[in-house]
């Protein structure tokens, strides 16, 4: 085997942690990560867990990077490997010159390790069996004890994790001093049997600025809160279930009318996503704001009232925190692969509004936006996030309001307008937009009811199966998504330094992954314009994007260029100009795969057609 | 072709409600179901209802699913808006729109097809969370609209048009309506004008989950020997447990039935009810005993009808999640939105 100059670097290194599932480690992985914050360098934490409880292997890996990168990197600098089924795996995952820290309390023969590598050996269990009695706090405190290490190995600022600890139990005081006590135990055999520090170390820095750690689901769910939200219906699922969670506690704390106490909102677990759409599609019908959050499969489940709700052109918002396929094990692993699913679902001809957005902060304002789009535009709309940015802690911008911001309710004919004799008709586009005006039941004893259909009817809903009605009908609907084009989020474009031939298009969570691969892609020479995409319908920008450069990748989480297909289809591009980079194995997309893929295409247009492949 | 208005003059002399109303105004567009199919006679029933509970037609909102029954909305409460939504989801359309106004009278259409075949899961969740509505089922254990297919209420060893037999145990939804916590149930006949009407107008002043269950002949496809929702089989297994009159705190009805004891129950609103016993010891607050009066009957081959349970004091899903007593759809952004303080004390606590 071969050695390696062991790595040596400052706050730019990913450190993994790979545990059993249920052991508790979770909140101390995280509090190592919310330290690292703390002193001041960015930080980005991803949870990789499995479909269970109790019992099978789970990781969080916390990337440093004082350059702010916070997208997946790929590799692991310093490996805490605490599950010995996963040992053997863990160890080879390891970059060459990288450390890994396991529990020597058990001797393992040399052949277990490698030679390239540091390793880090600390007998957690002898410790914790030496300490504690209790077996429960034998397992808790051991997370609490390896972390205590770390602070001495990596150079942490150990009263930083003492005051994390100090707010992680605030109100149940009688834990934290034993907790303490873990750490210090850690850290002082760290301190007097490692050698301290390693080459990986963090120093205190001033990167992360006013930026806040936040889940995607409690950003978006707060958005449906600013937004306006007032009924919410839900099933549980992976990983959306905190969206809804999340829409609890914000309406718990915000939403109470603070003299009768009484809730300005209403959540219902609903038995199953059908029944949660149809709620939503309910009290969109009769004017409230209203959502369902979900997954791939419950987006499934959904299709024929997603259907209804197009055509009847009801307002409605679904946030899908998209997952890998179907029923259990992959179902944890992040993918951008409801696209397609989504943007056309249902039977008939239907499309769909759909948002991108590519960080917590993003997934707040496009959260209470989607609120203004449902009801201008009478239709479902859809906020795409995925188990990436759902799920995991992101530094983000702090979230903003502007207090003067009113709602936009759309058009809503009033019993005033109605009363003084206001032609109404449901389906009656009056200004060019595709838009209909609609009326609240309940509005007027005589004028404005109408009865709510799929598509037999004409522009007053009238009840008819002729032809040129529906296509009368058809063809405004096409107009209303026309009209989605210039108000949903625009595309924002990155220019390379120097002119180009070529793009790059991408969305969502391969945002933070794709910014880093172009400065791995620029220093060999290549430049590339970027667009970012964070809505569909596309807008007219796309396509000159798209025209402006020889040819395009396409960024994105899943096999089938989901997004590629329906730029292809809608902007009616030549296929050949949009080239697909896919990564579609369950993890969050990397700057490394990004850059590599990117490359080797690049690399192989500069060759002449005389180069020998070795 | 089938949504034929109906003439606009009517009777200078035709009797008017409390807000001036004549039943005309109740109606809808003319029926376009098979001539005398039973789903029209509760149409006539529910305008009926509304007309003597002075009801403003616009106040109403009628949801249903899809089917014959669920196409009937369209008939009566002309002024309503409807909602016509697909196939065996009318009660979460419906449990969403009454969360978005909890001031509006909920009327939910379904059939048998529509609620205890495709759409079983929504009834029961609807009826266990206490959706302040009345959900009718218009029951003749047949898909009338695909021609003549069983639903699964049709009773075991009944034969259908094509000669087909029945194999399946059937569903008896009002039966589980009372288990599922429905706060009134009721079950009636479509020809049976006397007994509807009231037990309708019962079902709409009940504040909570309102059930009933009205077998209604089917005429094109179960109203042969050998179907058991035909009219004559219902008359002849008809067991009636009480006579019902409902007595508006604004109008009392005139009581026209056999006379017999009468108990008067007053509803949360303060209109009352008052149930005529034909069966002299039936007692409809008693969940339990109902059930097994039901299924007593049922075990004999009989149908009973009436009001089967009503529970005294119920309160409705609204009051289950202690929302505020105006509709969440009348809150504006100075009631729902935050703003910008609340958010920066958030992100404070984040970092």
């Amino acid at each position: 085997m071969s050695t390696a100059t062991p790595i040596s670097r400052v706050n730019d290194f990913v450190v993994r942690f790979a545990n059993v599932n249920g052991s508790g480690s979770a909140s101390a992985n995280e509090m190592f990560a919310r330290a690292v914050m703390r002193m001041g360098i960015p930080v980005a934490p991803r949870n990789i867990f499995p479909s269970n409880i109790q019992g099978l292997p789970t990781w969080y890996e916390v990337r440093v990077s004082e350059a702010g990168h916070l997208g997946a990197r790929g590799g692991t600098d310093l490996m805490v490997a605490m599950n010995p089924q996963t040992f053997e795996k863990d160890i080879a995952a390891i970059e060459p010159g990288g450390y890994l820290f396991y529990d020597s309390t058990k001797t393992l023969p040399a052949s277990k390790f490698r030679q390239d590598i540091g390793v880090i050996g600390v007998p957690l269990t002898a410790i914790c069996n030496r300490e504690y009695t209790d077996p429960r706090q034998r397992q808790l405190f051991k997370n609490i004890i390896y972390i205590g290490a770390l602070t001495a190995l990596l150079e942490m600022d150990v009263k930083i994790v003492e005051q994390l600890i100090g707010e992680q139990y605030k109100g149940k005081d009688k834990l934290i001093e034993p907790n303490i006590k873990a750490l210090h135990t850690g850290r002082d055999y760290a301190t007097l049997n490692l050698e301290c520090p390693l080459g990986l170390r963090l120093k205190k820095s001033d990167k992360v600025g006013n930026r806040i750690f936040i889940e995607g689901n409690a950003a978006a769910a707060l958005g449906a809160v600013y937004g306006g939200a007032s009924v919410c219906a839900w099933y549980p699922i992976t990983p959306s279930s905190g969206l809804a969670d999340a829409f609890t506690r914000h309406c718990e704390k915000l939403r109470v009318d603070p003299v009768t106490k009484r809730a300005k909102y209403a959540i219902i677990q609903a038995e199953d996503e059908l029944a949660s759409i149809g709620i939503v599609i309910g009290a969109g019908w009769n004017g409230a704001r209203a959502f369902t959050a979900t997954s791939g499969p419950g987006i499934s489940l959904m299709q024929e009232f997603i259907g209804l709700a197009y055509f009847s052109e009801i307002p409605a918002v679904l946030f899908d925190v998209q997952r890998a396929g179907p029923s259990t094990g992959m179902p944890t692993r992040t993918q951008q692969c409801d696209i397609t699913s989504c943007a056309y679902a249902s039977h008939g001809d239907t499309k769909h509004v759909l948002l991108f957005p590519e960080d917590p902060a993003e997934c707040f304002e496009f959260g209470a936006q989607a609120f203004d789009l449902a009801d201008r535009l009478q239709t479902p709309i859809f906020v795409m996030l995925d188990l990436d940015i759902g799920m995991n802690h992101h530094l983000s911008q702090p979230l903003a309001w502007d207090d003067k911001r009113a709602y936009d309710r759309g058009k809503v004919m009033t019993a005033e307008e109605l009363e003084a004799g206001k032609d109404f008709g449901r389906y009656l586009d009056v200004d060019g937009d595709g838009i209909p005006y609609r009326t609240y039941p309940g509005t007027h004893p005589t004028k404005g009811s109408f009865f709510t259909r799929g598509t037999s009817r004409d522009r007053y809903a009238k009840y008819t199966e002729e032809g040129a009605p529906y296509v009368d009908n058809m063809q405004r609907l096409v107009r209303k998504f026309d009209t989605a084009k210039d108000l949903v989020p625009r595309p924002l474009i990155a220019n390379a330094a120097k002119p180009t031939k070529y793009g790059v298009i991408y969305y969502g969570s391969t945002a933070p992954a794709m910014d880093e691969a172009i400065h791995m892609i620029e220093p060999r020479g290549h430049a590339l314009d970027r667009m970012r995409i964070r809505a569909f319908p596309f807008h007219s920008s796309v396509n000159s994007f798209v025209a402006d450069h020889d040819f395009v990748f396409v960024v994105e989480q899943n096999r089938d260029a989901q997004l590629r297909s329906l730029v292809v289809n809608e902007c009616g591009i030549d296929p050949v100009r949009l080239v697909p980079i896919l990564h579609y194995d369950g993890t969050p997309i990397t700057a490394r795969f990004i850059a590599k893929a990117i490359n080797d295409h690049l690399e192989a247009l500069k060759v002449t057609p005389m180069k020998v492949t070795s | 072709m089938t949504y034929l208005a109906k003439p606009k003059f009517h009777h200078p002399d035709l009797p008017k409600n409390e807000l001036g109303y004549t039943h005309r105004d109740y109606e809808g567009t003319v029926s376009t179901l098979c001539a005398g199919c039973g789903h029209d006679s509760i149409t006539a029933a529910i305008i009926q209802s509304c007309f003597e509970l002075s009801i403003e037609p616009h106040r109403v909102a009628k949801i249903s699913g899809i089917g014959c029954s669920s196409k009937t909305p369209t008939y009566f409460l002309g002024n309503s808006h409807g909602f016509n939504s697909v196939h065996g989801r009318m009660p979460s359309v419906l449990t969403g729109a009454n969360l978005a106004n909890r001031d509006l009278i909920y009327l939910g259409v379904s059939g048998d097809g529509d609620s205890a075949s495709i759409g079983l899961g929504q009834f029961a969740h609807s009826l266990r969370r206490g959706v302040n509505m009345t959900y009718i089922v218009e029951n003749n254990g047949v898909y009338g609209l695909t021609k003549g297919q069983f639903s699964a209420t049709a009773d075991r060893g009944s034969k259908s048009k094509r000669g087909v037999i029945n194999t399946d145990n059937s569903i008896d939804l009002a039966a589980m309506a009372l288990q599922l916590g429905a706060s009134f149930v009721a079950r009636s006949f479509s020809g049976d004008k006397q007994q509807l009407v009231p037990i309708i107008s019962a079902a709409i002043m009940h504040k909570g989950a309102a059930f009933i269950d009205i077998i209604s002949p089917c005429v094109a496809f179960n109203n042969h020997a050998g179907s058991t929702k035909s009219f004559d089989f219902v008359r002849e297994h008809n067991e009636a447990v009480n006579r019902l009159d409902f007595i508006s705190s604004r109008m009392p009805i005139e009581v026209k039935y056999d006379p017999g004891t009468i108990e008067v129950v007053e509803q949360h609103d303060g209109s009352k009810i008052a149930l005529r016993k034909l069966a002299a010891d039936y007692e409809p607050h008693d969940r339990a005993a109902a059930l097994g009066f039901l299924q007593h009957h049922a075990a004999k081959g009989q149908i009973v009808t009436g009001l089967l349970y009503m529970e005294k004091a119920s309160e409705d899903l609204h009051g289950h999640l202690h929302t505020v007593d105006v509709p969440l759809n009348t809150l504006n952004a100075k009631e729902l939105c935050p703003g910008q303080a609340a958010l920066d004390k958030y992100n404070a606590s984040l970092r």
